[in-house]
């Protein structure tokens, strides 16, 4: 272990934080709270009562100071450039937070008699309604919590729409190699097999392999578009009408659906169902790994099997489908009440504010920043592929070729300059990749700034500085951590000393 | 608009740079016939202004709990929440940060994931916590297929206690695979009896404590019951405060527990988003979905936290992955985290209290009302009522929201098939609800019912 820089073990602004379990001062507490009158607990039953739990007990001031600490261990959107391919990590506007924190619409039960909640049924309609208009497809199902979810819920509309039709036998879904992994995950959750399709040497899918694949037992294409590799699939028509005509469906991962709202309307590519990622496209906050959203949504064939439940205008006003309704099929539930509604109120105040025109020019910037970052850093990095690229743009390692420094070595090296690193190592279609998606809420000066140095670290790179990149970060609350050790002997809680 | 930071000018700048004459020069790979040529005919950009008098004018059409006697559970329940949860989750450090992949600039987060999943296997009495999934309902989803993967069997029983939202989840998520659910009819007595039903070929039985209308149980006998049939108790807790009162489902012999955190933190936001707990046995360990947070040190020896075991995980294992979660809860975690660090164990406890007592009181004061009688023989926070014979719950619900009350959830909003329910209302109360509260319910119901 090295020396300590101060007695304390802190260093300025960066103070060293116990855990919660540790700052344990019993008898404290941060929330007064009415000595309960005498009562007895006979209506609880022959349950067991129980003792006092095991948990620590602070005061207010403790704890507003262990999480401001715990947040100043953490980099978000906010403090810089957050280059993160594929999960466009772009400004979450501040205006969704205060509106989603009205009272008439954050201390809502989902629960309530319909009529006195007309308001929150026009939230949801009215975010359908733009998702519906920006894709182009006639139906969207609202209640998926997340991208996988979604997947999921399309998948599960497809598989159904096979049954409803006496193909139960098509239980095979085609994959590209360079696809997320919820994909394949999501397919298996369904009872699928997955076949997986190369990719070409430009980073599209192999369409004459995918044809080749396609027979009376395939169930599904998962395709994502712009693809992984941040590339539009130019045949995608050609591709979708292969599919169809094979007699199975077209599911498209919008996870990159940032690239081109606004320009392209999905219906208009021959795709069946698209899930939507709210938390990334309309911008609603990550939060560190959620809540997201995700819609599904789906084209008329899979419509009549959308999940429950739904919104549909009625005689009396908007209506909460949640049971049985006639000339639907519901292929079941995703999840309790009526999905993601402070996410949805979110992005629809995102929507809202950037407008038809605002979404469109949106996905223009996003595209236009990623291949600024593409056409400045080609030659010093090595591009996977040639331009133009979508909203994000692939590199992979031959730039480090010989010169004992890797992608992970690249990526820490940035953190030390002050920004959070690209995605790194997918797809797993290229070596070492270093995929970076600047998003369109970037300024040109963030931009530059930021070339300027990854320009730097890759000239220090090949002037043989591996050390300083092996012994990268050396600014951050903690270095490298051993994941190794994590995964061998797992602490997963905390425990007193005694146990 | 106030959102984009580049200039015509940057973007000229830009495209020289690149070699493009113009943005649509860098949409080529689009299929012509695709490409859209300009906006969609759809309202265009507006200021904050104008945005926020739109949802001011729809959070208007809304009656809000804060303005109403409130006695709605079912799932997601009404509690305060102290106003430091919402001012340190709204930090644009753990509120705009993606998931934690790189631990060195994230240990706020993986700190507090290390703490949550501390917290929530405390809570339940179990060994391990994961760092969240959707909701209960998901969650509760996520057990079923986790106990099949365990003992290897195929089939499922869900209590007639579970919420019918989960029950349906579960449901659906075993449609299309070999694995299926025995779903068990509405329990409104909590007299349901696993005795005879649970066999060789069982999984698991999922019950949800206390339960959907209200019955707190032992679960010993149940818990031995399954495990002589070599299956899992999955125990269901949508209201996690009561565990401040009730012996922990772990203690009691849960072999998985899953809950609903929306109690703790969050707020009702209408239903969604919700918190999925999850938390179970050691030796499962390798088998549970959703990411986890655990403990290492850094080159420096010092101690800090990544995520760990991803080989169970969808980024890895692909189809053969424990499930296709990726995106999760992580800011429902962390406002259940801090309200559950704020309560403490000693509020823990006080709260639970404080929930009992009221429904307690809400129970004496109900006894005003003729031919109302209390369904479940023993209750936490919430119990199901018979209004009578002719009663319809949902005709009493909707006459009592014109007078300004929200009264509960009529059974039959869940179950509208089963007309012995119509007279059903469930009704929960909490440290929210004020003995003025409860007299007004109690006059409306008298004038009503």
């Amino acid at each position: 272990m090295s020396e300590p820089m101060t007695i304390s073990g802190n260093r300025a602004l960066l103070i060293e934080e116990k855990l919660i379990f540790e700052l344990d001062n019993p008898g404290s507490v941060a929330i007064d709270l009415p000595e309960p009158a005498p009562f007895d607990l006979e209506r609880l039953g022959d349950a067991p009562r129980r003792g006092r739990v095991a948990l620590p007990d602070l005061s207010e001031p403790q704890v507003v100071r262990h999480y401001t600490r715990l947040s100043q261990k953490n980099y978000g959107i906010d403090s810089g450039f957050y280059p993160l391919g594929s999960c466009t990590m772009k400004h979450n506007p501040r205006l969704s937070e205060k509106v989603a924190r009205l009272p008439g619409l954050a201390d809502l039960h989902p629960l309530q008699p319909q009529k006195t909640v007309q308001g929150a049924l026009e939230v949801i309609d009215s975010l359908a309604h733009w998702l519906k208009e920006l894709t182009g497809m006639p139906a969207v199902a609202m209640s998926p919590a997340a991208g996988a979810h979604g997947e999921w819920c399309g998948l599960m509309a497809i598989r159904s729409a096979h049954e409803d039709k006496g193909e139960s036998h098509r239980r095979r879904v085609l994959v590209p190699e360079s696809a997320h992994g919820t994909n394949p995950a999501s397919a298996a959750m369904c009872g699928y097999s997955v076949d997986p399709i190369p990719a070409l040497e430009n980073g599209r899918v192999d369409v004459a392999a995918l044809k080749a694949k396609l027979g009376p037992d395939v169930a599904a294409l998962m395709l994502t578009n712009p693809n992984t590799c941040g590339l539009f699939e130019t045949e995608i028509i050609e591709i979708a009408a292969a599919v169809h005509g094979a007699g199975a469906y077209f599911y498209c991962d919008g996870a990159n659906f940032n690239a081109i709202v606004g320009r392209v309307k999905i219906a208009d590519l021959g795709i069946d169902t698209m899930h939507i990622n709210l938390h990334k496209t309309f911008a609603t906050p990550h939060g560190g790994g959620g809540p997201g959203a995700g819609p599904t949504v789906l084209s008329a064939a899979l419509a009549p099997y959308a999940p429950v439940p739904y919104v549909v205008h009625g005689a009396g006003g908007l209506e909460m489908v949640e049971g049985k309704r006639a000339g639907a099929k519901p292929f079941g539930r995703v999840k309790g009440f009526h999905g993601q509604f402070g996410v949805f109120i979110r992005a629809l105040a995102y929507i809202m504010s950037m407008g038809s025109d605002g979404l469109r020019q949106a996905s223009s910037d996003a595209v236009l920043n990623a291949n600024y970052l593409l056409a400045s850093l080609k030659d010093d990095l090595s591009a996977s592929f040639d331009g133009p690229c979508m909203h994000e743009a692939l590199f992979d390692d031959r730039f480090l070729k010989d010169t004992g420094v890797t992608t992970l070595d690249f990526a820490k090296a940035m953190i030390d300059e002050g920004y959070h690193p690209m995605t790194m190592y997918f797809p797993l279609v290229v070596h070492g990749a270093l995929l970076m998606e600047p998003t369109e809420t970037e300024s040109k000066d963030t931009l530059d700034q930021f070339i300027a140095v990854v320009r730097g670290l890759a000239a220090k790179a090949k002037a043989g500085a591996a050390e300083d990149f092996k012994a990268a970060p050396r600014l951050t609350p903690r270095r490298r951590l051993d994941e190794t050790l994590a995964a061998r002997s797992p602490v997963l809680r905390w425990k007193p000393a005694a146990e | 608009m106030r959102y984009l930071p580049l200039t015509e000018s940057d973007r000229r700048a830009m495209l020289d740079v690149i070699g493009a004459k113009s943005v649509d020069e860098l949409f080529r790979d689009v299929p012509q016939s695709a490409r859209l040529a300009g906006p969609l005919p759809l309202p265009a950009h507006q200021g904050e202004m104008e945005v926020e008098r739109a949802f001011t004018r729809m959070a208007g059409k809304n009656l809000s709990a804060g303005c109403a006697p409130f006695f709605i559970g079912a799932g997601v329940y009404r509690h305060h929440i102290p106003a430091a949860v919402d001012q340190l989750l709204l930090r644009g450090e753990f509120l705009t940060a993606y998931t934690p992949y790189q631990p060195e600039v994230s240990q706020g987060t993986l700190q507090m994931l290390f703490e949550f999943q501390s917290q929530v296997a405390t809570i339940t009495g179990m060994d391990v916590a994961n760092a969240s999934m959707y909701d209960g309902a998901t969650a509760t989803a996520e057990a079923a297929i986790m106990a099949c993967r365990i003992t290897k069997r195929g089939k499922v029983i869900v209590s007639g206690g579970l919420h019918p939202h989960y029950a349906e989840t579960v449901e659906t998520s075993l449609r299309y695979t070999e694995m299926e659910a025995e779903i068990l009819p509405p329990d409104p007595l909590g007299m349901e009896d696993m005795i005879g039903r649970v066999d060789g070929k069982t999984a698991c039985v999922i019950v949800q404590n206390p339960g959907f209308f209200g019955t707190v149980r032992d679960l010993r006998p149940l818990a031995a019951l399954c495990h002589e049939a070599g299956a899992l108790l999955v125990v269901m807790v949508a209201e996690p405060t009561s565990l401040g009162l009730i012996e922990s489902p772990g203690a009691m012999g849960a072999d998985i527990v899953v809950a609903e955190g929306q109690s703790l933190g969050m707020g009702m936001n209408f239903g969604g988003p919700g918190l999925g707990l999850f938390a179970t046995r050691e030796k499962y360990l390798r088998q549970m979905p959703g990411r986890l947070a655990g403990q290492t040190v850094d080159v420096d020896g010092r101690r800090g936290w990544v995520l760990t075991l991803s080989t169970r995980e969808q980024h890895i294992r692909r189809e053969k992955a424990t499930s296709n979660i990726c995106t999760n809860s992580g800011l429902c975690a962390l406002a259940f985290s801090i309200h559950l660090t704020m309560l403490g164990g000693t509020g823990f406890g006080r709260l639970a209290e404080l929930n009992h007592l009221a429904a307690t009181r809400l129970e004496q004061k109900l006894k005003a009302v003729t031919g109302l009688r209390v369904l479940p023989q023993s209750y936490y926070n919430e119990f199901a009522v018979h209004l009578g014979d002719d009663a319809d719950a949902a005709a009493v619900v909707d006459a009592l929201a014109d007078k300004g009350i929200l009264a509960g959830v009529p059974a039959s909003r869940f179950y509208p098939t089963w007309p012995e329910l119509k007279p059903v209302l469930i009704l929960a109360a909490t440290e929210t609800n004020t003995e003025d509260d409860m007299d007004k319910l109690v006059a409306a119901l008298k004038e009503v019912v």
